[in-house]
């Protein structure tokens, strides 16, 4: 927990973005989690995300369910709506907030008791529907807010503080993700920003639900030996294999890299997410092959990381509903209500 | 065979017991709707089992001249066409009725009763010798019975034939098969029979104001015109038709001609937990948003209610409620959500509910809701029936004014917003206990942090007792200032009347005619039926003007009774319950046996005087 407020004064060197922004005006409220949770990192990573994209704060709207990770839209973005719902209950609220409004941004903050236990059916469900938004879960493998228990996350022999070994298998959120048709599937380690930023950037232009599985280790009730989500365990274990490159709209790509380790994914906005491959034989647009090579690596104990499926010709929850252009929130009524002329007429088949 | 029953010209009940899948339904809304447009007020109720094919299914049918179209279960004819039930269905009619069979087979001896009459007509032979395949062979069977009924009650032929015109103008074979059934059924009773019974209709000017149609459709055209543009929900019996009837209504009116893109999003969710927190997105965000359910969905939004209620959220949830507890009946009527809706979710909560009596209320009510959930920022029942949402009912034709405006409540705009120099959430309140909102993407001034946990009048999180309480008691101030704007309850006041009956929903019919029938007998009573929660101040005044209230509602535990005596002064001696809840539409029969069983009332002077000092 920092005690100490950052001043509010404007330090020379930060530059403002395309709004006129600095990185300072994407902040939030004080975090009041554990100092070093992985959950606050985490949190700068969002505030860096957002900056870089010039996204006017208003435009956002920032959703969580309960726990230690949904707390953190308090601490991003505060000229943005925020709605702290109930546990496991965020997906449903996004997914009626996107329905209502499709021209705003939506990033929803969850953890893996918020995601995989009480609300694995609404995120599920959310992941079906495509729904645009950005779904991160904070992902430590325990319950912190109540003090250590083991979550659906935690995986097999991982011990607890107490020292009890984990005899349930765990819920890969990745996976799961994949199998149920997720269209943009990430995981992430708190600890690497440099990775983590370009994922939540490419995540929020995803024209669908970007799910990004962050290691967001939990130092006071997770982060000892024998946990398999400790920052010393997720170090030693993280297999960067595909790494994100976000070009925005009309820029130049500058970055070169050795011909045939690189793909390129145009997003919907026209901006370009470049696919930069650590291991050669990766081809993250076949959700088959990416399945299989993450089991065999993760059966060993590896945890691969890295924008690791995306298909951005997937039918978005809105290109599904067929709805109109405009928000449903900026209808007039008068185009919504057919009046008294035509209830005469609908009521003649009721004669 | 005993002497038939006197003349009764449009004023007697006849059953239809059929094996459902087997084209009942359509034979029978045939035979309500050639009544209703030959001008008589009519009533029809679908006692119908949870299953889709080869279980017993009823169909009742009452006409009155009166309008007295409450159920009944004074049958004067039965149309037998379910061997399985047979033996029960021939008992249920009235000595000197009527008992139509399948003559195709004998009656079995032990069947038959002796003070009733039985017409045989052979439509399985009619039928089999008229068409060809199996199924359209059953399927005609039934449709052969309207004929025969209507030369036997004396139904308009034209106005029949010109309802099969119109059911199927666009298919002309089967057009063709109908009218070649009821032709069958018609001719043979001409030929057989004595026509028309003493039991008969005439045409009367009764209905021509007036449409037949189902609750849950009018539920459905009350969101449209209210101007909803989300709607998520679970199928669940009764209140899914609702949610077939807005998805056709919107798909008709609120698809753009140009482009072919809808101005609705309608999300069928995975659970009725996601479908309120959809509804609550939604409504967070702007939009008119609703979700429509039964008793065991009511349950599962518990959670989430509360959420809506302490964030001040609007939601507008609709309970075609269903006979409970658990699974309960799902195909039978009751009233058993009032409490469940009127507290809904842990800690202290209390909502907004309207009941509707029938479908013209069901299409007001439900304007009438989402213009209360924007106004008071907060979730609104509406709590229709099985009864009421899924058979047609005669009402007066249905308005609409064209100059109303939605209510949107306090919502502030961008220049508002501009303008203040700085925004907060719960503060400051008006009069009624609300303070302004605004919504996400309209101006960065205007972002806070919506949540459940504890906040104070300024939106922050808080832990203080004082600050937490001060936010309760402006929401408590808030559901009180509601008494004003729900719709009022209905009293009607008789001569003389010493005893009062209050009631609610559906049961409306059931205790007007019952009011009518005590009369007769010499017991004069007051009339009210409540139409909101919370109680308006006239709904407190007929409690303590009497010194005797009946409370008449559908469920085990008196349930309207019990939050009388919770949110008002009504002492709980003067209040008599009368209740059924066996899942079958409430009968005038019932009521009146309820409040004559309980007579004399005590004298109660006393404790009018009591209450009064409260």
């Amino acid at each position: 927990m920092s005690y100490i407020k950052k001043p509010a004064a404007r330090h020379p060197s930060l530059q403002p973005n395309k709004l006129g922004l600095t990185v300072r005006d994407y902040e939030g409220s004080m975090s009041t989690l554990c100092a070093g949770c992985g959950h606050d990192s985490i949190t700068a990573a969002i505030v860096r995300a957002f900056y870089e994209l010039d996204t006017p704060p208003h435009m956002l709207a920032k959703l969580s369910g309960i726990g230690c990770s949904s707390k953190t839209p308090t601490y991003f973005v505060s000229g943005a709506h925020g709605f702290n719902s109930a546990h496991g209950r965020m997906p449903a609220i996004a997914t009626g907030a996107s329905a209502a409004n499709k021209e705003l941004l939506y990033i929803g903050v969850s953890g893996d008791g918020d995601s995989l236990s009480i609300g694995l059916g609404q995120m599920c469900h959310a992941i079906r529907r495509n729904v645009s938004m950005l779904y991160i879960i904070e992902n430590n493998g325990v319950y912190g807010l109540t003090k250590g228990q083991f979550s659906a996350s935690s995986d097999i022999g991982s011990k607890s503080k107490k020292g009890e070994a984990n005899t349930q298998p765990p819920i890969d959120p990745v996976m799961l993700a994949l199998s149920i048709g997720a269209t943009f599937v990430a995981r992430s380690f708190s600890g690497d920003k440099a990775q983590l930023v370009p994922i939540l950037k490419a995540g929020l232009l995803h024209k669908g639900f970007a799910l990004v599985d962050v290691i967001s280790p939990c130092v006071t009730f997770n982060d000892h030996e024998g946990s398999t989500k400790s920052y010393v365990h997720t170090r030693k274990h993280q297999l960067p294999i595909i790494e994100a490159d976000f070009v925005p709209h009309k820029s130049e790509i500058v970055a070169d890299y050795p011909e045939g380790s690189t793909t390129s994914v145009t997003m919907h906005d026209g901006s370009v997410v470049r696919l930069r491959k650590v291991a050669a034989d990766y081809d993250p647009s076949d959700r088959s092959a990416v399945s299989s090579y993450l089991q065999k690596h993760q059966s060993k104990g590896e945890i691969p990381t890295g924008l690791l499926y995306l298909d951005e010709s997937g039918v978005e929850m809105h290109e599904g509903a067929k709805t109109v252009d405009t928000p449903l929130t900026r209808l007039p009524f008068e185009e919504l209500c057919p009046g008294n002329a035509a209830l005469a007429k609908f009521q003649q088949a009721y004669r | 065979m005993q002497q038939a029953l006197k003349l009764k010209v449009n004023d007697f009940a006849f059953k239809l017991a059929n094996v459902n899948g087997t084209g009942s339904a359509s034979a029978n809304g045939l035979l309500m709707q050639a009544i209703f447009r030959m001008g008589i007020p009519v009533s029809g109720k679908n006692l119908f089992p949870s299953n889709i094919q080869g279980l017993p299914t009823w169909y009742e049918i009452r006409v009155s001249d009166r309008g007295h179209t409450a159920r009944t279960a004074e049958y004067d004819l039965m149309v037998a066409m379910n061997a399985e039930t047979y033996a029960r269905d021939v008992k249920e009619v009235r000595t000197g009725g009527w008992v139509i069979y399948d003559s195709t087979w004998p009656l079995a001896a032990s069947l038959v009763r002796e003070d009733v009459t039985f017409l045989g007509v052979p439509f399985a032979k009619l039928c089999n010798d008229a068409f060809v395949e199996s199924r359209e062979r059953t399927l005609m069977k039934n449709i052969a019975y309207v004929g025969t009924l209507a030369a036997l009650l004396d139904i308009d032929m034209e106005i029949v034939s010109g309802m099969l015109k119109e059911k199927f103008a666009k298919k002309p074979a089967l057009m063709e098969s109908n009218a070649k059934a009821i032709r069958l059924g018609y001719d043979y009773a001409k030929a057989h029979l004595e026509c028309p019974l003493t039991i008969r209709l005439k045409k009367m000017d009764a209905t021509k104001d007036s449409i037949l149609i189902d609750g849950n459709t009018a539920t459905a055209l009350g969101c449209l015109y209210a101007g909803a543009t989300v709607a998520a929900w679970y199928p669940i019996t009764p209140s899914t038709s609702v949610l077939d009837a807005f998805t056709s209504l919107c798909a008709k009116y609120r698809t753009d001609k140009v482009t072919g893109k809808r101005k609705y999003c309608i999300l069928q969710a995975e659970d009725e937990l996601a479908a309120i927190g959809m509804v609550i997105g939604a409504s967070w965000n702007g939009a008119r948003a609703f979700t429509s359910t039964s008793g065991p969905g009511i349950s599962l939004m518990n959670e989430l209610i509360g959420l809506a209620y302490y964030a001040e959220i609007p939601a507008v949830i609709v309970d075609v409620q269903r006979v409970g507890p658990a699974t309960g009946m799902p195909t039978r009527t009751q009233q058993g959500d009032i409490l469940l809706c009127a507290y809904a979710s842990h800690g202290d909560t209390k909502h907004i509910v309207l009941f509707p009596a029938n479908p013209a209320e069901c299409f007001y009510f439900a304007v009438k809701a989402f213009d209360l959930a924007e106004r008071f920022q907060t979730p609104v029942f509406m709590l229709s029936d099985l009864d009421i949402g899924m058979n047609d009912w005669v009402i007066p034709r249905l308005e609409w004014d064209d100059g109303y405006k939605p209510d949107r409540g306090r919502v502030l705009t961008r220049e508002q917003l501009e303008a203040m120099p700085k925004f907060h959430r719960y503060s400051p309140e008006d009069e009624l206990g609300v303070a302004a909102r605004t919504l996400p993407g309209v101006h960065e001034k205007g972002s806070f942090f919506t949540r459940g946990s504890g906040h104070n009048k300024l939106g922050g999180y808080t832990e203080s007792p004082d600050e937490y309480q001060e936010v309760m008691d402006r929401l408590a101030r808030k559901h009180r200032a509601a008494r004003r704007l729900v719709p009022k309850a209905i009293i009607e006041r008789h001569a003389g009347a010493k005893i009062g009956i209050a009631t609610i929903g559906g049961c409306d019919l059931a205790v007007r005619e019952a009011i009518e029938a005590l009369a007769a007998r010499g017991v004069a009573a007051d009339y009210m039926r409540i139409r909101g929660f919370p109680f308006g101040d006239e709904v407190e005044d007929f409690f303590r003007g009497h010194e005797t209230v009946f409370v008449v509602e559908q469920n085990r535990d008196a349930q309207l009774k019990s939050l009388v005596i919770l949110e008002t002064p009504t002492l709980k001696r003067k209040l008599r319950s009368v209740l059924a809840y066996g899942g079958f539409p409430l009968q005038a029969a019932q009521v009146v046996e309820g409040v004559l069983s309980q007579l004399p009332p005590r004298d109660t002077a006393a404790t009018v005087a009591e209450e009064d000092r409260e």
